[in-house]
Parts: C-alpha cells; structure tokens; sequence
C-alpha cells in the first residue's frame, strides 16, 4: 500500500468563481430551508458547494447562520469574517449583526424587512435596528444593501421564499439559474407545501419590476 | 421531492449533498451494522433523523434511544459479544455517563465488532465544556479516527467497522460539531441487502468476560497487543494523507477540521504554503511516517485543537529518536480553547510564522448585543419561571439541570444559578442545603433527564432525607435535542408503549410530598411552590405543559392547527411592562414611543400571556366574529 499523497494546489489554478454566503436570522424563520434551497441550486448550476448550519442551543428565538461556499477553492465549511460575498437575513437586527461581522466591503446584503427585536431591544436597553440604521452602516462599510418585504403573505413561514424570489429574479448569484432554484425546491418539498412555495416564487418572478 | 430514506437505501453507487451525520447512516447500512444505540445530544441527534427516515420494516438494523449514554454503550457490547456489528453514538459529555462502562470495552473480545461514535464540541456550541475526547481513547486503549468532512465521516466509519470486526476490538470514531453538521456531497459506494445470522453467539467458555483482580492482567495485555497491531492499519489503510506542498523547511501536522481550516487559509497567502501530514488516526500514532515528517523539515508546527495531546505524543517521538527539528506546539492559553475555525487558525499560526498572516481585517464595532437562545413563545417553561420567581425568596439559592429550562438562568428570569451536568440538581441542591438555614434550595430538572442520570439524586434525598424542593420541568419530552421519546413519553423510537408514570415513580421511590400542575395556572403553581417551599424535607413539585413547538407542529401535520394569535388593546394598556420585563414573551415588541404590539409571525396564540397583564390590556384576536378566550 501506499500513502495517500495529494499534491497542493496553487493560486494560479484556482481563479475560477468562489462566492461566500452568509445566511443569518433568528429560529424559526426557516432559514434551515432557505440554505438548503441555495446549496442545491448551486449543485444544479454545477459548482461544487460546501456549508453547514450552526443552531446553538434554542428551538426558537435564538441566532441561527448558516455558512454557503461556492467553488472549490473552499475548504472549511466556516466562511471567515468580513470575507462573505453576500449576506442574507430573514430579519433587520440579524441582517445589520451579519453585515458587519461577515460582509466584505463592496459586498451584497440582501434582508427581509422585518424585526424580531433581541431581548435588549424589548427590555427597553437598546433600539430596534430600523432599515434607515442598515442603509447608514452599509454606507459606511461600503456594502449594498436591499431590503424585501411582501405583503399580505399567507403565511409568515414563507418569507424565506420571498427572499430567494427576489434573489433569482434580479440574478443577485448570476451563477445559479431560475430553472435551478426550482429544481431544489422540488427536491425539498412535497404536497401542498411545495405547490404554495412553488407558486410564490414563480409568481414573484413574473411580477416583481 | 427527494427521499433520504431513498439515498440511505439506493442499491447503485450515488452521491447526495447530505450532513456528516446522514452520510454516517449510509456507512453503517454499507457496513452491515446490526445494533445502534444512542442518547440524543448535540451535534449527533441528526444521525437519529436520518435513521427515522426509513421505516422500521425497511430499516437494516436495530434502533434504539436508550435512557442514557451508558445504558447505550452496554446494549451495544451485548450485541458486539454476540457477534453483531454494533454502533453507539452520543455527544461529547455523553462520554463521561458512559465512561464505567466503556472504559472496559478495550479489554474484551468483541466478536461482532462496535464503533463508537462520539461528537465532539469545540467552541460549546451547545455544551457545558468543550472537552477534548481524545484523552479517553488512550485512557482506554482504544484506537481513534477523526475524519474533517461528511465524506471522510462515512468512509472513515466503514474503515473503523472493518478494523473493529478484524480485530475484535472496539474503535472510535470522534466528530466535531463541524463535521457531524458540515454539508457536501457525498460519493456513497453500492450496496446490497444482506441476510444477518441471527444465532446468539456468546460463548463465555471460548472468552473471558469477566475481569476480576488477577484476569485483569491478561485482559489488559490482549488490549494493549491489539492497539499496538493497530498502527499499522494507518499506512495499510490510507487513513493518513500527506499534502505535498514541496517545502521542507516548513512542515504542518494536523487533523480534523483544523485541517480544512488550514487549506482555506492557505489559498489566501501568496508565500509557498508548508507541506502538511493529515492524520486520520489519532491512536496510535503512526510513529514511523510521523519520524520521517518530523526528519524531512525544519520546523514543525503541530496545528490541533483543545489539548495537546498530538503535541505531547509527537514531541515524546522526536525526543526518543534525536531528532533536530524544531517543533512548537500550543503557544499560549487561548490556543487551547474554541473552534480553530479559519480565522482561528490565523491567530494561531500567525504567531508561530508572521508572515502566514493575511492582511489584518478593518476594525469594526458590533454595536449590538449577542442574541441569545430564548424559550419559545407559549414555552411551559415560561410560565413556570414567571410563576415560581414570584413563589421563592430573593436570596434562595435555585439550582438548575440540562434541558430548555436551563435557559431560566438568562435575564429575565434568572432561576437556576448553579449547573454541572445532566442529573446533578438534586444531589446538588441537597449539599447547598447542609448548614443552610437561611436560604431555601429549589432545584430544577426535565423529564427526560431525571430518567437520564436524575433517579440517581432524587433516591439520595429520600434516603438522607435531604431539605430542598425539586421542581419537575415536564414537558413530555426531549425538547433542545430535537423532540425525542423518553421512558415517560408513551413511545419510544420504534412504537407506542405504556408511559412510565413519573408521579408514582416518585411515590414509589418514597417521595411524600408531591404536588402537580400544568404550569399555565401560574398562581396555582406559584401556590404550591410556596407550599412546598414551607416543608421540611423532601419535596417534589411536577410542573407540567407539554413542549408548544412540538405540539403546534403536531397539530399542522395532522391539520388540525388554529392559527390564534393575541394582541394588545392599545387603549387599555397601562404600559406597566410585565409581559415584556417579567414574563418575557419574545412575542412582545416594544416601539420607539414605548407602546407593545405583538410580533404575529411569533405569537402562537396559547394566551398563556393573558394573566400577566396587570391592566387586562392582552387579549385573543377575534376570528371569524367569534371571541377566542
């Protein structure tokens, strides 16, 4: 037998696209879904894709990130800080934590324009993060920024979907095609879950400008 | 949609993006395994998920949560000595509940063969500490492999079941949070569905079972022989991987996801990265290959995470075979603590070699406070603190075990101040009240834990008669692990069975005091508590609410889900802040002007809330023009 011997691989044959994405929100929003969408869509548009999610103690209410690493020139499932192309946040306190513990500058925060205020913002010790404080910093960080909301969504549970929606419709991971987020979709859900999703984000495609 | 059962059960080769502890399902029905075993903790509860996945009639082998990590580990090795390939996981302290028992494993012949599977928490992610468990594989003579993806979990299973059954021996496999959770796409072999003999094949005149004084000796010796043979299976079985960077002036040895932190930072750096030797056995070390790494380079840096058990070890070879290179290890106190998670790896390496180091990050400022984790809305546990907080005296001391109520130690609630382990508060509790006649002792404990390790304690205070009250947070189930079975439940994993009864458990252990209540009569509950409190002795207070997140769940499976919610009257509410300073439902948001509105992608709509509001100002939403109360 011999040993396994891999050899090191150089800079100069890595220069294809990696793309780091930071999801993050708070327990219960479904971002589990959301994450698990992305990295097989991702599989679909052919790149190799890492990631984990990290859940710490709660069921509900706690932080919740998950890590999403596009091409092979990732290794740990972990993205570094402020390395993160893009964050993604189901919720405005989690988005404005996550853009600046993981966004890298000139990099994209997407968010849905809701709060589920901390524990400090409720006990009256700290302000609720409006989308007028997520604009100023990411002025400041050097960062875009885009909030997206819909109303009257049928049920709460969905506004992850809203969010990939929007992701696919403006082309925001160029890399990952319409018809392969829907394919993920397909792979994840069964029954009327998946016909309401589905049709949610079809009809996001075609309406949103 | 796709199945996992599907991927778990695909006859042909494939490959499926799954988490490290679904791909290790794979591997245990590619290896033929007979017997799994486990008691549910983080990172590992998933491997139980995708095991559910199956159905019971199609699923290749036995499954079952046992009541705790030990009892686990011995219903494995009944399987193993009679000839079935046997598997047991848990998480990291689960070890230290099943170490009596596993601490013997080496030292028997295991005939069918037994992989423990043990996951690891660097960082304390959701664990008490982050002990490193790598100490027990040579407290026990064990060998060990710690793979660094989900595809090196399930190849390195296969690999540690074929080195158990050649051997006889038992073998452990250590996961990291990282690992258990990381997911990728995993190359999963082709398998065929195998018949098992089912004869029983312990034969105890063949085999020494029983280690008593002077048998000790030749058990040992066997155990010591095997793991000595086991070194070889490194290099014979390609568990380490060499990654040749072509520099022999620096080198790196590691594993694990360090190992995979490393190679990200690597591709950051423009300087000629270190060659590096990855081990995928941690015991034995392969002495040979590591002698030749430490020979080929000029300096060494041994890249591990927690302890410096590789360190102590490769140094001990390098002082032994005269060996010049020079070779640093941990550096200072904070490179044995937490995740060498790439930026980790930063630090850490930077010191040793500054110009390994990328450019520094910008300075930024976290303004917000960390989140932490919170009850769910309509938690039972909820009720109980805001209920009991009103029931104890401020200076009495309340001691806390593991489970969601431990999150009653976090503001605002602030109940449970002490905690050890699973099972301790009791025992704990009574020792607090030993020349203690000032403050009363209230202990607290779930259901699925007091059948864990909690009879234990609970035995101690009938039988030394122990003053302090213990409150039973029951919920009727294993809620932070992800909602699995107990003896209480009324099933277990594979059916329905009869509940043990706790109240007459405790009766029969000679409780007298016992008093019960749904915890959502909060002044019922605050009532008994002081009752109980008042008592000389030993007194039980079972506070019961099934788990809402389960319940709720169950309720939208089976379609029969009301979507209540409630709001506040704006015109009653007084502003006086209960629902938010006291009770605390996440539920409740505060605006900019001070008024509560109700966040209704939260609210579940128990109304547990309702008697909390001194001004009457939260009420249900009216539905379909009929009042909700």
């Amino acid at each position: 037998m011999t040993e396994k011997v891999k050899k090191g691989m150089k800079n100069s044959q890595l220069n294809e696209l990696n793309r780091d994405i930071f999801l993050a929100g708070v327990g219960g929003q479904g971002i589990g879904m959301l994450s698990e969408v992305l990295i097989r869509a991702a599989d679909y548009a052919g790149y190799p894709v890492l990631g984990v999610d990290t859940h710490g103690l709660a069921q509900r209410g706690g932080m919740v990130v998950s890590h999403l690493r596009l091409g092979s020139k990732a290794f740990s499932p972990l993205i570094r800080k402020q390395q993160a192309d893009m964050v993604i946040a189901l919720e405005r306190n989690e988005a404005f934590r996550a853009m600046i513990d993981y966004l890298k500058k000139g990099g994209q925060l997407i968010y849905y324009d809701t709060s589920w205020q901390t524990l400090a913002t409720r006990l009256g010790q700290e302000k609720d993060i409006t989308g007028e404080k997520i604009e100023a910093k990411a002025k400041e960080l050097e960062v875009k920024q885009e909030a997206v909301y819909k109303e009257n969504l049928a049920d709460a549970r969905m506004q992850n979907m809203v969010l990939l929606g929007h992701i696919a419709k403006k082309e925001r991971i160029p890399e990952i095609a319409v018809e392969d987020y829907r394919q993920a979709i397909k792979d994840l859900m069964t029954g009327s879950m998946l016909e309401n999703n589905l049709e949610l984000f079809n009809s996001l495609l075609e309406n949103e400008s | 949609m796709k199945k996992l059962k599907d991927v778990l059960l695909a006859r042909e080769a494939n490959s499926e993006i799954v988490i490290g502890n679904s791909a290790l399902v794979r591997a245990m029905i590619e290896a033929g395994t007979r017997v799994v075993s486990a008691y549910p903790g983080s990172p590992t509860p998933e491997i139980a998920e995708a095991i559910r996945s199956i159905p019971r009639e199609e699923r290749p082998f036995y499954f079952e949560f046992s009541t705790n990590e030990k009892v686990a580990t011995e219903l494995a090795f009944g399987a193993a000595i009679n000839g079935h390939l046997a598997t047991v996981f848990f998480k990291s302290v689960g070890l230290n509940v099943a170490a009596d028992s596993f601490v013997q494993l080496g030292h028997m012949e295991l005939i069918g063969g037994m992989v423990i599977i043990i996951g690891d928490d660097p960082g304390a992610n959701s664990s008490q500490n982050e002990q490193d468990n790598r100490h027990y594989a040579k407290l026990s003579y064990i060998p060990m492999l710690e793979p660094a993806s989900p595809q090196e979990a399930y190849q390195m299973y296969k690999e540690a079941a074929n080195i158990s059954q050649q051997e006889n021996m038992p073998v452990i496999l250590r996961l990291t949070t990282h690992v258990c959770h990381a997911k990728e796409k995993v190359k999963f072999a082709s398998w065929q569905r195998q018949e098992f003999d089912s004869k029983p094949l312990f034969d105890s005149s063949e085999e020494n079972y029983v280690p008593i004084t002077k048998e000790v000796f030749p058990l040992k010796r066997r155990a010591l022989k095997k793991l000595e043979k086991t070194k070889d299976f490194a290099k014979s079985k390609n568990l380490n991987t060499f990654i040749d960077n072509d520099n022999y002036t620096r080198g790196i040895i590691t594993s694990g996801l360090p190992y995979l932190s490393l190679q990200d930072v690597i591709q950051q750096l423009d300087i000629t990265p270190p060659n590096i030797l990855k081990l995928g056995m941690i015991n034995p070390l392969a002495e040979e290959r590591i002698i030749k790494f430490l020979q080929n380079h000029e300096e060494v840096k041994i890249l591990e995470e927690l302890d410096d058990i590789l360190e102590t070890k490769i140094k001990r070879l390098a002082f032994e075979n005269d060996i010049s290179c020079q070779i640093s290890g941990k550096e200072r106190l904070e490179d044995w603590i937490g995740e060498y998670t790439p930026d980790k790896v930063i630090e850490v390496l930077g010191r040793t070699w500054p110009d390994m180091k990328p450019a520094a990050l910008e300075e930024r400022q976290q303004p917000l406070s960390p989140r932490p984790a919170q009850m769910c809305p309509g938690c039972g546990h909820r009720s109980a603190f805001y209920a009991i907080k009103k029931a104890l005296a401020e200076r009495d001391i309340t001691v806390a075990d593991i489970g969601c109520h431990t999150l009653g130690f976090l503001p605002p609630y602030e109940m449970g101040e002490a905690l050890l382990s699973m099972g301790h508060s009791t025992s704990t509790g009574a020792g607090l009240s030993l020349f203690n006649e000032e403050r009363e002792v209230v202990a607290f404990i779930g259901d699925s834990t007091l059948f864990h390790a909690g009879l234990p304690g609970i035995v101690n205070a009938v039988f030394n008669n122990h003053d302090l009250t213990l409150i039973v947070m029951e919920n009727g189930t294993t809620a932070m692990t992800g909602h699995q079975q107990h003896p209480a439940s009324g099933a277990n994993f594979n059916q329905k069975t009869e509940a043990i009864p706790l109240r007459q458990v405790l009766e029969g252990l000679g409780v007298e005091n016992i008093y019960e209540t749904d915890t959502y009569a909060q002044k019922k509950l605050q009532q008994l508590v002081e009752e109980a409190r008042e008592e000389k002795g030993f007194s039980v207070v079972i506070a019961r609410h099934p788990c809402m997140l389960k319940f709720t769940r169950e309720q939208r499976r089976q379609g029969n889900y009301k979507d209540k919610k409630v709001k506040v009257d704006q015109e009653q509410c007084q502003h006086i802040y209960n629902c938010i300073s006291d009770f605390a439902c996440p539920t409740f948001q505060r605006d900019e002007k001070g008024d509560i509105s109700v966040q209704t992608d939260l609210c579940i709509g128990d109304g547990s809330c309702l008697q909390t509001c001194p001004a009457k100002a939260i009420e249900f939403v009216e539905q379909g023009g009929d009042k909700n109360d």
